[in-house]
């Protein structure tokens, strides 16, 4: 199946001479939830702006949904719902009033039905006869990504999606984007919060200084990169290690009484089973064990410094 | 979708006029309240001294240059609002990332800011009706006049939205050029009363065109020929347009 959005050596330079974008290709599958990670100013933002018609390209191409972005704007922008990171509302309009406008615009005929399921699903139904400017910054932001519904996307943008907003604004967020996919809608959301990433995403892509360094299956990318940690909690504290594991990644914490081991999960021989059975022969007897595994953010933080 | 958005047009188009529809008193008493203070200043005190313009009541002769006056300002004004607007609260985000062409844009954008001009200018004609005898000579060029002129500086005024990053800039080009020239363009007085020098200065002031060709729709009589002013009209258009061309070819402070 060809991808969603296809990004061929997407370059943006700004009027300023800043180059935003530095030749990115992307491909985005079909119904996949897609986090782009990258620290502020690393072209996120311009990459989406780019594909959904607010920033011009310098050179490149992209289509979506097989179409070309310049060639057939129209049917490209038809399938994109896009939720920026500002809010922009004109305060002055209705909740209803604002969404149902955003479903003209795009050219589709009348649907009250279905904007009363989806003002319900964003809590909003109660709320629909009121003023923008009555609204709390939350429930402005749930009129954002109505609006960006309103027309029935194929794909949908979440730039900064939870920058600044509450625990259940986040959650119904998240719920909403899993119920998205269900649909069969493509979700791509820009982030800085790893565990946002690392929660939602099928895949990820690591975005920084304008070029995409890594895209890769979110679990795959973690079994990849991964470090793991294998923690022995002593019975005994230990004042040094034993001559055996001398050389060994080991380091003795909490005066003697943890031994923390860091190994590469992917590799073939992890060592641990050495480890144990050298511990074993050394007689130094432990009371429990736990390995953790890398967060995402380990990861990022290392791909990006690496790059820098 | 790849054909025609007309529902997206539409759906502008009504959001422009709804937006002028919630504050309708503001809309409607501001030009008939101006335009009755006119009367009273220029009709009434001036007027009264005055008698006649080329053979009708000077009352009646300013009718068409304070119709276009207002029409002129109107539509500058609201056409450059209606897209600067969207500029400055970051709504037009939606807008260029809806299925319209530029030129879909602009005629929903345009279209909205001349349908207002227009319904002010009507209601500016109906209130002189109230202070003067209003003749009107050629209804279809006087209609045909209402409908060009709204339409030529409500693109201009789209192009000073779109170029504006200010509100003062907004509202520079209205104040400091439009309305001196409107009032020294012959909205109340012929140009013929001028001396010569500034009859040939006046020449080069393209308002006198616009007012010339409104009376001329009147009162069958005006200060250059109708072709001209209609010419001159067109010529507006034609360039305003092409000035838009070029800012949606190039994104001009529209798209960084």
């Amino acid at each position: 199946m060809p991808p969603i959005i296809d990004c061929a050596a997407v370059t943006k330079r700004y009027a300023n001479g800043h180059l935003a974008l530095d030749a990115v290709d992307l491909a985005i599958d079909k119904g996949e939830i897609f986090a782009l990670l990258g620290p502020n100013g690393a072209g996120k933002t311009t990459l989406i702006g780019v594909v959904c018609g607010t920033v011009s390209m310098t050179s490149g191409a992209v289509r979506v949904a097989g179409f070309d972005i310049q060639r057939d704007f129209r049917a490209a922008r038809f399938a994109i719902g896009l939720v920026p990171q500002e809010i922009a509302l004109d305060i002055f309009a209705t909740v209803w009033g604002t969404v149902s406008f955003s479903r003209r615009l795009f050219g589709r005929p009348p649907d009250p039905a279905y904007l009363e399921r989806l003002l319900r699903d964003l809590s909003l139904w109660e709320k629909r006869n009121s003023r923008i400017v009555e609204l709390s910054g939350g429930m402005k932001r749930r009129v954002m990504i109505a609006k960006a519904l309103s027309h029935q996307p194929e794909v949908l943008f979440l730039d900064e999606p939870t920058a600044g907003v509450d625990v259940n604004l986040r959650r119904d967020m998240w719920a909403l984007v899993r119920r998205l996919r269900d649909d069969g809608v493509t979700v791509i959301l820009t982030t800085h919060y790893i565990e946002e990433a690392e929660e939602m995403a099928d895949r990820v892509g690591v975005i920084d200084k304008g070029r995409v360094l890594l895209v890769e299956d979110k679990k795959a990318l973690m079994r990849k990169l991964g470090k793991r940690r294998l923690t022995l909690v002593l019975t005994r504290p230990l004042p040094a290690l034993p001559d055996s594991l001398a050389g060994w990644p080991i380091a003795l914490e909490d005066g003697g009484r943890r031994l923390a081991y860091s190994f590469d999960a992917s590799a073939r021989d992890t060592g641990a089973p050495t480890l144990l059975r050298r511990l074993a022969e050394a007689g130094v007897d432990f009371a429990d064990l736990e390995t953790t595994a890398s967060s995402l953010e380990d990861i990022f933080v290392d791909l990006v410094g690496r790059a820098a | 979708m790849r054909g025609l958005n007309p529902g997206g047009v539409w759906a502008i188009y009504r959001y422009e006029l709804s937006r002028t529809v919630r504050t309708i008193w503001q809309s409607v008493a501001t030009p008939v309240i101006t335009t009755a203070l006119y009367f009273v200043v220029f009709g009434g005190a001036i007027g009264s001294r005055i008698h006649e313009v080329g053979g009708v009541s000077y009352g009646a002769f300013i009718v068409p240059g304070l119709i276009m006056l207002s029409l002129l300002t109107q539509s500058l004004s609201n056409a450059s609002i209606g897209i600067y607007f969207p500029k400055f609260t970051g709504t037009i985000f939606e807008i260029l990332s809806a299925p319209l062409s530029p030129v879909e844009a602009v005629a929903a954008y345009v279209g909205a800011a001349a349908t207002k001009s227009i319904v002010i200018g009507l209601i500016i004609l109906a209130t002189a009706t109230l202070f003067v005898e209003v003749r009107i000579d050629h209804p279809f060029w006087m209609v045909a006049f209402l409908i060009l002129t709204s339409v030529a500086f409500s693109l201009l005024g789209f192009v000073i939205g779109v170029w504006a990053k200010t509100f003062e800039q907004l509202a520079v080009i209205p104040s400091l050029v439009v309305t001196p020239l409107t009032f020294l363009g012959g909205a109340f007085y012929s140009i013929d009363m001028l001396p010569p020098f500034w009859r040939t200065v006046s020449l080069f002031n393209p308002v006198v065109y616009l007012v010339s060709g409104f009376r001329w729709s009147f009162l069958s009589q005006g200060d250059v020929s109708v072709a001209t002013s209609l010419g001159f009209t067109i010529a507006f258009i034609v360039v305003s347009l092409a000035i838009l061309t070029w800012i949606f070819r190039t994104g001009w402070r529209l798209k960084p």
